[in-house]
């Protein structure tokens, strides 16, 4: 890649559809492994995204996800229209869930979706409106970039 | 000390699942866990999974968080469409009898240096 090309593409999810739950992000995985960025970062962003999918999976109706790629950074954006969330410094804390066994027995809710989101990314900006939606960006920089 | 993976399939009489993927590759990190919330958030890179887990979201666990393989105890095995998705991504599955318990041990008798 050079310095002014860049990369763009949209996927859409929907919610409660398990045994799909997943899908998007190992596209965007492969997609970022094929664009030749180094497998540290590709690895943070893939994370960062299966979090965002399965919560997504867990708790929304349905969501568009773009991906944009420039050599400086990855930046993955969620936007679901679902439930949102009733209290996000609530929900950022390490094992605090509000899953269902059903989402536990696949082995998810255990409370690390969104403090793991913020681990593996440089910037994330989570908005949020009961009854309407929430809103994930995150950004991941590529190797020896500042967000 | 690295281990390959057909030394942890012997050492657990465990049974390669996904036929044909090689399991000469080296590795010394080991992470045993059911819930993939833990595997995302703890997991070091290019570990070998354990774990009773059988259904599709192991194996694209696996893709997104570079596990080098996946190790089913108590004996349990997926369903074969599981098995394709790993075959598909190059993931070996190895099931054994063993229980979580008894995986970890041998594996950590035999191999004390594996980070875990």
């Amino acid at each position: 890649m050079t310095e002014e090309t860049s990369f763009q593409q949209e996927y859409e999810i929907k919610g409660g559809d398990f045994s799909h739950g997943g899908e998007v992000s190992c596209e965007i995985k492969n997609l970022l492994k094929e664009l030749g960025l180094n497998a540290q970062t590709v690895r943070r962003a893939a994370i960062a995204s299966y979090e965002a999918e399965m919560n997504v999976i867990m708790y929304a109706r349905e969501c568009r996800v773009d991906l944009s790629v420039t050599p400086r950074k990855i930046q993955i954006v969620f936007e679901d229209k679902g439930p949102g969330i009733k209290n996000v410094k609530l929900a950022m804390n390490e094992g605090y869930s509000t899953a269902t066994r059903e989402m536990r027995e696949l082995g998810f809710g255990a409370g690390m979706g969104l403090p793991n989101i913020k681990k593996n990314t440089d910037k994330f900006k989570i908005t949020s409106k009961v009854g309407r939606g929430t809103r994930l960006e995150m950004t991941i920089m590529t190797n020896g970039h500042k967000p | 000390m690295l281990m390959t993976l057909k030394e942890v399939q012997t050492l657990l009489g465990g049974e390669l699942l996904t036929q044909g993927l090689d399991l000469e590759t080296p590795c010394n990190k080991v992470f045993a866990s059911d819930m993939m919330s833990d595997v995302l958030a703890f997991m070091d890179a290019g570990s070998i999974l354990l774990t009773g887990m059988v259904n599709s979201h192991v194996v694209r666990t696996a893709c997104l968080a570079d596990v080098t393989a996946i190790v089913l105890v108590q004996g349990k095995k997926p369903a074969p469409d599981v098995v394709a998705e790993a075959m598909k991504i190059s993931v070996p599955i190895i099931s054994t009898g063993c229980s979580m318990f008894e995986a970890c041990s041998r594996i950590s008798r035999s191999f004390p240096e594996t980070i875990r």
